[in-house]
């Protein structure tokens, strides 16, 4: 065996003294967060805080709870979340399964159209403009119908269709089964894994979105979503500098006053409330978008 | 004869056909439509009146955009803010993917590589709460930057227009780097581990490994995305642009698309700001077409 270098040591221990200060840049500002979501909001001010909070209080949750609009926002997050993915999935998959039948005559001028979309838009005043025409602004359904079939996905999905054995699908046409049952009792059962992906992309892409709601919604409070609301929480306090008494977005001056929360600390806790979805379904996210990214990059 | 061939293989998939007749229309509808609304550009459009009433003004618009000293900022900084990006985001990804590959405890990379994706998970929104937190006067930046006495006073980065670019570039590697180094790890494992071993009899080190083999390695991929990114340099986005800046940094902060929102949304220029969005469309789709032919001669895939 061979005995290894001074220099190879030394190399070894910087290399993860590198990594821990990475993880801890990465780590810190979320643990710092959630330590000011958690201590009372006036304490905060103090200064001090950084990995723990110094008592311990759920006053900064229930004040974003008990704010008329918050939990009303989070509600149509979750809407949307789910609606797009359903919708997204099920579109999504049927023309993937299409496209991915190299006989098929209309599968080239299709996936042109559909491919062309991923590095070409007309831009962003005509696609307003396309959305009031289509009644889509002020409404629900411009969170999910606009971008149902996304050319990305549709690829990843369509690559590993056409990974499967061509002989399942061959053998099933002789034996006169139609398309749709083709589709159905043949493919949907071995895309699971793909779909399982293509899912979560589609959920945290619609969790995270706040720019269509400000964009088409934001004169509609009953149509805000809990992105939407945090980033004018966000913006308000960044315009008026101090993080003082001022009252913000959406939480009202008697809970500010009575129950000592601050600007500061109800945006720790909105921040908190929006990054939670995405964190409990991390594990997942993690390992199947790796799976999705390489699927993708391989072959576009 | 060709088309008769055609039009009976339509009729025998009918059902094919059938089915993909929605999904035409709706691309269609949604991503080939809008491009009537570039006809805005070429008018004085004013809302309410049918086409037919609009004033037609040639290129008027285009003339006024190069014009505008406002414009031509945005279009400096659109440029500054994604080179910056093109580079920090280049060099730290391809440095931690070599780092992370000379790793060689699985558990401790994994658990490397897992906490660096998270941030590319949570939205803009949030981190830019968390930037703003970390940069405020009372911030983890300034409490540190105050005890060890580099600054006086804390600095009020995100006042400053100064600063902006950068903080724009530090933020998106905090949130990106992790994420953009899957591709490069993925090339990594693909390099025949007997040039590890050939190199170490030549009497190779560790730098050396790094650098004469594993960067070789990854090369071609490194460049398909270096090219790649070219074709998106009229990408900075608009997202942390508009989470981040404030009236005072706006001179360094907006970019094309939020000068298409800034006078297109806000104000009701549409004609302006249709003509600055056709601007950078174009350009990017020729910026496009170039990366695609100059990857098909290196012999990589291209991408339409």
């Amino acid at each position: 065996m061979k005995k290894r270098k001074t220099g190879d040591i030394i190399f070894d221990v910087v290399n993860v003294v590198i990594m821990i200060l990475l993880m801890i840049a990465t780590l810190y500002p979320f643990i710092n967060t959630i330590a000011i979501s958690l201590n009372p909001g006036l304490d905060t001010v103090r200064g001090g805080i950084y990995l723990l909070p110094r008592q311990v209080t759920l006053e900064n949750y229930k004040a974003v709870f008990a704010s008329g609009t918050i939990f009303p926002a989070f509600l149509v997050s979750v809407a949307r979340t789910t609606l797009s993915v359903l919708f997204g999935l099920s579109l999504t998959t049927l023309l993937a399964y299409v496209l991915s039948r190299k006989d098929f005559v209309l599968r080239k001028p299709i996936t042109m159209l559909y491919v062309f979309t991923m590095y070409f838009n007309a831009g962003m005043i005509p696609v307003f403009f396309l959305m009031r025409g289509l009644g889509l602004t002020n409404s629900f359904w411009v969170y999910v119908v606009p971008g149902m079939v996304n050319a990305f996905n549709l690829i990843v999905i369509r690559t590993y269709i056409l990974g499967l054995p061509d002989s399942l699908v061959e053998s099933a046409k002789i034996d006169g089964a139609s398309e749709m049952r083709i589709y159905f009792s043949i493919i949907i059962p071995l895309v699971k894994p793909v779909l399982a992906t293509i899912g979560l992309f589609i959920a945290v892409g619609s969790w995270n979105m706040w720019f269509d709601t400000f964009l088409y919604n934001s004169s509609n409070q009953d149509l805000s979503t809990l992105q939407y609301e945090l980033m004018k929480l966000l913006s308000s306090s960044l315009r008026t500098s101090s993080s003082g008494a001022m009252a913000s977005g959406g939480v009202n001056a008697d809970a500010v006053q009575t129950n000592m929360v601050t600007p500061m600390s109800i945006r720790a806790a909105i921040t908190i409330v929006a990054a939670t979805p995405i964190l409990m379904v991390y594990p997942f996210l993690q390992k199947h978008f790796v799976k999705g990214l390489v699927i993708g990059s391989v072959k576009e | 004869m060709m088309k008769q061939i055609t039009w009976s293989r339509i009729k025998k998939q009918k059902e094919l056909v059938f089915i993909s007749i929605p999904f035409v229309l709706y691309i269609l509808l949604f991503a080939y439509v809008p491009l009537w609304g570039w006809s805005m550009a070429f008018q004085d459009y004013k809302l309410g009146k049918s086409f037919s009433e609009q004033t037609f003004s040639g290129l008027k618009h285009f003339k006024l955009l190069f014009l505008d000293d406002r414009f031509l900022r945005v279009l400096r900084n659109t440029l500054a803010m994604s080179t910056l990006n093109l580079i920090l985001g280049f060099t730290t990804a391809i440095i931690l993917a070599l780092l992370l590959n000379e790793i060689k405890n699985v558990f401790f990379k994994r658990t490397v590589q897992t906490i660096s994706y998270l941030p590319h998970f949570l939205s803009w929104v949030i981190a830019a709460g968390i930037v703003s937190m970390v940069l405020s006067t009372d911030g983890i930046i300034n409490i540190m930057l105050l005890r060890l006495n580099i600054v006086e006073e804390p600095i009020l980065w995100l006042s400053k227009g100064k600063y902006f670019w950068g903080i724009f570039g530090l933020s998106t590697v905090w949130k990106e780097l992790g994420w953009n180094t899957i591709i490069y790890l993925g090339a990594m494992t693909a390099i025949n581990p007997s040039l590890y071993e050939a190199a170490e009899v030549d009497g190779a080190g560790r730098f050396k490994k790094m650098w004469h083999v594993t960067l070789p390695g990854i090369r071609p991929t490194i460049v398909i995305l270096l090219i790649l990114s070219i074709g998106r340099i009229l990408e900075a986005g608009f997202e942390v642009q508009y989470l981040l800046g404030r009236g005072m940094t706006m001179d360094y902060a907006e970019t094309i698309d939020l000068f298409v929102l800034n006078y297109g949304i806000k104000i009701g220029n549409y004609s302006l700001a249709t003509a600055a969005g056709i601007f950078k469309s174009v350009i990017s789709l020729t910026l496009i077409f170039m990366a695609n032919s100059i990857s098909k001669k290196l012999g990589q895939d291209g991408l339409l």
